[in-house]
């Protein structure tokens, strides 16, 4: 019997679509998978079921009934957990006090033993033992993500929302959420699960939903899936490739040599595992994975802007491990952010102002600390006309101008520098076709010019498109490193999810 | 060409001014309500404040002798506030300055004008600006906050002041507690004969000049208006955040310091018990009216310097406190940092009705390719991540 | 030495009565540093109220209203608006600054100062007889009992209640809370409103209680000690109680010392609980308390 309906539900954030008319249907005790890539409207479609959203149109069923939530205490009071891939904890207290923090139940003056008792029987009851003593920030992740699981049953869900559960747990803990959930199936839960892992859709789902581009693409039962090629095929897409001017690399002298970079976050969390591999001048090398797999650590102990705690950064054989930004910057290094508003640029400021973020210390932009705008304004007017920045005049402020237009100039303002290495973090995101195969040709020619270009990105056609080598990373590690001809979309999909 | 372009700064200028202009409109009209609440003429007190210091030369001179006083504390205040810090402790900065000011002013008996009055300005500036990096050095040294440090060294400055009136630097020849008068030969001149307008005139506007080249000429001033309003951008161009905060808190105290020299020499000629009074806050007014640029600082400077001056002429022939500056003031700063106020309500529901139902209608293509939004929104993360870059968090 | 403490318990009262409301606004994930102004304006209403009634307790309540509807403006910008924090205080503490002075003149002064009833102190039977700590402790005005019984009231509320636990987790995790049904806005504004509340019976305390009149910089920073005290006593009540111990040590000493004949000039015994304030910020090293969010407006989506 269907649990939950979602009937025509579309969203639309301002003009971008999130959701396009998904229908959906999940039956009582099953785990439904949804399966897509970044941005596919997966996690969009999940908040307007727990009141997160409204729908711009369309209607939610659940029993059978028209839900109407307008915020999550709606949800949670039909019966609706969910676990946010940003868990929705506070660090700064404990397991028992995140259970009751908010619930409607709760006397004015706590009794947190009394609670603290019915939790852990709870928790035992399910096979999920935790301490609810103790404080969330001491916790590994998969017990927080086991706090967040145990947060919803305590409020009586029966619908369990899991955003991406596996993305930041070990192969081990996954294995053991992976139980909870089977255990919890009996007990006539259901869960929606989603992800963009093959592997453990395959391992604990029933049905499985695909949505490309914010629309479903099929609904399968797992079972009548024989090969995890072809859900890849469904999740991604057959795109028309336009072509690209490539010619075959011609690679040079090593540019960067990575040595065994580890590096642990201040949770002690390590983020990248020995990692080492090298790129040479005049090849794009690009690092495929899913967002959070260490990709981001790895530009910004390159950067300079983190400091490996193992290991060795070596730039044209020139140790620049523990090297300040600026100097790694100065040596000839550019630098594409993932962040384009908070890191890249600064949305206050004019195009003209942008534009020379990383070289207003060089002559001829400014001699004696004093900055020669006369000659900045007509090389900026050069470089606006060379990046086909769509704007009214330079002195437009940064801001207004489209997504597109915003990393044009970005792009511009790295490339300009002439440098031997390119760092480029998803140069593609968030921008219309047009815009994307415009930056991807550059890359190409920084690469024919004989630069350097690393190439992070989590869209595989970019990757397959422009890479002449392809390093897959999964969870800190590299998972392998291929060459382009070599690779296939199916092959890449698998190590990326940390299959062999 | 040059013509189109002339335009297009008079309409930026515009631009920029309007919303001021709007929100110096609402407050008079609020303060006139204020003052009919305490009881008294409004029109009255307006006509008090307005009529004297526009029609008269002498009205003109004192607003003027206000307004120089104003754009030292402004600029001390706006050089911080570009860089990312909150200066309150212009007031300690004045304090210093005018310290070292009479100090010097009172001493070097015989030293002609020339070289006198320029190593008073000077030693204002520097008592200032050591005094403005102490914030700073805190901060960056042990993360104490720099909105509570520098108004705890503003009460230090102020007591520290008082003892030297009292002690060392006492005037023995008077009763009161202050200090003996600066030497004629260390003191600006006056411009306007019975009136207290004096060459600092001159070295205000140079002040508003030197604001202007060092935040949009120099490469310093780029770097700290980029730490300023991004410092995750900051730190990915490789700039030396602490460091570049650290000389625009040395710098903004400069400011300060040079006022308060001016101050203390020229229109007080001596220091006494508590001279800077609240000229340190005002000037925190001033910035902000004036939208911290260097036009729009002199601008509103001139507008409280009028403000300030003939408030107590409006105590005198209207009888209304001369404090309800200082309410008229606060209104001010409200209506312009809480500008947000005219988006809300109403108008906003209208608007993103308005909007959810075009976009609605708008082709759908188009719409999926731009992903950028629905980024930001597919995580609850993206907020947490983004106020972890706020400079509020400064503790 | 009894004179030093009684004087030290005194001294700290409009400082935990002050910091210990602000301590649910601070944790709460709002800066208010209006408290200063917030002070003043229960300083001004407390002595006017006592001035008009006789009676120094209508004269707080008046203050205490006064005070909070002073901080529903800054709530109101702050939380709803998103204005910057730091500047509306600073606008807060500008309008409190004019509105005391003016009706200070326009009420008190237009005849002289005026001395106006204040707070008696009430011995409470048996416990005042005991020697030094009777005197210290239990011979004090109402609302300095207040003051103290509010240290443990504060610590039960904060540690013990569900609104405790809600309003220590709306600075850590804005989003959080919203997600489990939490209004954080409403949380904000009632907690700003509380420590206005606070805020104006401190003032009231200082101007009737201390002094018996009102003078126009009579605060002097005690608004901002009682800030930096939150942040010094780590955001815990018995922190804060801490804090705002040594800090009323430092004034007493200050009087103390002001009184003495040391060779070290009166002047630099006024600046000492400003230094202190300073230092404790700078030694402040235990962070692990202190909201994440603080200052930082929320916006739902």
């Amino acid at each position: 019997m269907a649990i939950l309906e979602m009937r025509h539900v579309s969203k639309y954030f301002g003009k971008v679509a999130a959701n396009v008319d998904v229908n959906l249907s999940v039956d009582e005790g099953e785990v439904h998978a949804l399966l897509g890539e970044n941005g596919a409207g997966k996690s969009t479609l999940m908040n307007i079921l727990y009141g997160l959203y409204g729908p711009t149109s369309g209607h939610v069923y659940l029993n059978g009934e028209k839900l109407n939530v307008r915020t999550p205490k709606d949800a949670i009071n039909k019966g609706i957990g969910m676990v946010h891939q940003h868990f929705m904890l506070i660090p700064a207290l404990t397991v028992i006090e995140n259970m009751v923090l908010g619930m409607e139940s709760n006397h004015a003056v706590l009794d947190l033993k009394k609670s603290a008792a019915e939790f852990a029987a709870m928790a035992e009851n399910y096979d999920m033992p935790i301490d609810p003593w103790a404080k969330v920030s001491s916790l590994s992740v998969g017990q927080q993500q086991r706090a967040e699981i145990l947060k919803a049953l305590y409020r009586k869900a029966n619908l369990l929302i899991l955003d991406e559960p596996t993305a930041v747990l070990t192969p081990q803990e996954a294995t053991v959420l992976f139980t909870a959930i089977r255990r919890l199936t009996q007990e006539k839960f259901t869960i929606i699960l989603i992800s963009h892992k093959m592997d453990e859709i395959m391992e604990v789902c029933d049905r499985c939903t695909v949505l490309r581009q914010g629309k479903v693409v099929a609904t399968i039962p797992v079972s009548e899936i024989t090969d995890t090629g072809q859900l890849a095929e469904l999740m991604v897409g057959r795109q028309i490739k336009l072509t690209m001017d490539k010619k075959p690399s011609k690679p040079g002298k090593s540019i960067l040599s990575l040595q065994n970079i580890s590096y642990k976050d201040k949770d002690m969390v390590p983020k990248l595992k020995h990692v080492s591999f090298q790129i040479q001048a005049g090849e794009i090398v690009g690092i495929c994975g899913i967002d959070g797999n260490g990709q981001s650590e790895l530009v910004r102990c390159i950067t300079g802007l983190l400091h490996p705690d193992e290991g060795k950064v070596l730039f044209k054989e020139e140790d620049i491990t523990r090297v300040h930004t600026s100097e790694i910057l100065r040596k000839g290094i550019s630098h594409i952010p993932e962040d384009r508003h908070g890191m890249g640029m600064l949305m206050n400021m004019s195009v003209n102002e942008n534009l020379i973020l990383m070289s207003f210390r060089n002559p001829p932009y400014s001699r004696r600390n004093i900055l020669n705008w006369k000659w900045i304004r007509s090389h900026n007017k050069k470089l606006v006309e060379t990046y086909n920045v769509k704007t009214p005049d330079i002195d437009e402020r940064a801001g207004n101008l489209s997504g597109g237009n915003q990393q044009k100039f970005v792009v511009g303002r790295e490339l300009d520098r002439k440098p031997d290495l390119l760092v480029a973090m998803h140069p593609g995101r968030g921008l219309d076709i047009g815009a994307t195969k415009f930056i991807q040709q550059r890359l190409l020619d920084e690469r024919d010019r004989g630069a350097a270009v690393l190439l992070v990105s989590t869209e595989l056609d970019e990757i397959m498109e422009l890479s002449d080598r392809i390093v897959v990373m999964n969870s800190g590690n590299v998972a392998g490193i291929l060459n382009q001809a070599e690779a296939t979309r199916e092959q890449l999909g698998l190590m990326m999810a940390g299959g062999k | 060409m040059n013509e189109i372009k002339k335009n297009n700064i008079l309409i930026k200028m515009l631009k920029a001014s309007y919303y001021p202009i709007l929100a110096l409109f609402i407050a008079l009209i609020l303060m006139a309500f204020v003052i009919e609440f305490m009881g008294y003429d409004s029109l009255n007190a307006y006509k008090a404040l307005f009529t004297s210091s526009i029609t008269s030369l002498h009205g003109w001179g004192e607003t003027l002798a206000m307004a120089i006083a104003l754009v030292f504390s402004a600029l001390s205040f706006s050089i911080a506030e570009r860089s990312g810090l909150i200066n309150l402790g212009a007031t300690g900065q004045l304090y210093m300055g005018g310290i070292a000011g009479i100090l010097v002013a009172t001493n070097f008996e015989g030293l002609p004008s020339v070289i006198h009055i320029p190593l008073v300005l000077i030693a204002g500036t520097l008592a200032g600006g050591v005094y403005g990096s102490i914030a700073s050095l805190l901060k960056n040294q042990f993360g104490a906050s720099e909105v509570v440090t520098t108004m705890m060294l503003n009460y230090i400055a102020m007591h520290f002041c008082t003892y030297l009136i009292s002690g060392p630097m006492k005037n023995p020849t008077s009763d009161l507690a202050q200090s003996k008068s600066a030497l004629s030969t260390a003191v600006l001149p006056i411009l306007l004969k019975g009136t207290r307008l004096h060459a600092g005139l001159f070295v205000a506007i140079a002040a508003i000049v030197f604001y202007y080249v060092l935040m949009y000429h120099t490469t310093f001033g780029y770097q700290a208006r980029v730490v300023g309003m991004s410092p995750t951008a900051g730190e990915y161009a490789g700039l030396k955040i602490k460091r570049n905060q650290l000389l625009a808190m040395a710098i903004a105290g400069g400011m300060a310091g040079l006022g308060g020299a001016i101050q203390a020499t020229v229109i007080d000629v001596r220091l006494a018990i508590d001279w800077v009074g609240n000229l340190g806050f005002d000037g925190l007014a001033t910035a902000y009216l004036g939208g911290h640029s260097p036009i729009g600082i002199g601008v509103s400077s001139l507008f409280f310097g009028l403000l300030l001056s003939s408030a107590n002429k409006m105590q005198m022939l209207a009888k209304v406190p001369s404090s309800v500056v200082y309410l008229f003031q606060g209104i001010i700063i409200i209506l312009i940092v809480g500008r947000r106020i005219f988006q809300l309500g109403l108008f906003q529901k209208w608007k993103m009705y308005y909007v959810n139902k075009k976009s609605a209608a708008t082709d759908l293509r188009e719409m999926t390719l731009e992903r950028e939004e629905l980024n930001k929104s597919d995580s609850l993360g993206a907020t947490m991540k983004k106020g972890d870059n706020k400079l509020w968090k400064i503790f | 030495m009894e004179d030093f403490l009684i004087s030290v318990f005194k001294m700290a009262v409009p400082l935990l009565l002050c910091s210990l409301g602000t301590l649910f606004s601070e944790k709460a994930g709002t800066i208010n540093i209006g408290l200063e102004g917030s002070m003043l304006t229960g300083a001004l209403f407390g002595a006017l109220g006592s001035y008009w009634t006789g009676s120094p307790y209508v004269g707080a309540v008046i203050a205490m209203c006064s005070s909070m509807i002073l901080t529903l403006l800054f709530a109101f910008f702050a939380v709803t608006i998103c204005a910057s924090q730091i500047v509306m205080g600073v606008a807060i503490n500008t309008i409190a600054t004019g509105l005391t002075i003016s009706l200070n003149r326009i009420f008190l002064t237009s005849n002289g100062v005026v001395r106006v009833n204040g707070f008696k102190n009430i011995a409470i039977p048996f416990f005042s007889e005991i020697p030094v700590i009777g005197k210290v402790l239990f011979n004090q005005t109402l609302p300095a009992y207040l003051a103290y019984i509010l240290v443990f009231v504060t610590w039960f509320v904060y540690s013990k209640t569900d609104l405790g636990l809600k309003i220590r987790a709306a600075g850590e995790h804005p989003t959080a809370c919203d997600t489990v049904g939490i209004n954080v806005i409403r949380l904000r504004y009632g907690t700003l409103l509380y420590s206005g509340i606070m805020a104006g019976l401190a003032g009231a305390y200082i101007s009737t209680g201390q002094l018996s009149a009102f003078s126009e910089g009579m605060i002097s920073g005690r608004g901002f000690t009682a800030y930096a005290a939150v942040i010094f006593g780590n955001f815990t009540p018995f922190g804060v109680f801490r804090s705002c111990m040594i800090f009323a040590v430092g004034m007493g000493l200050q009087y103390r010392l002001q009184a003495m004949d040391t060779p070290i000039s009166y002047y630099f015994w006024m600046m000492l609980p400003y230094l202190i304030t300073i230092v404790a910020l700078c030694i402040y090293r235990n962070r692990s308390n202190a909201p994440k969010y603080s200052g930082i407006p929320y916006a739902k989506n």
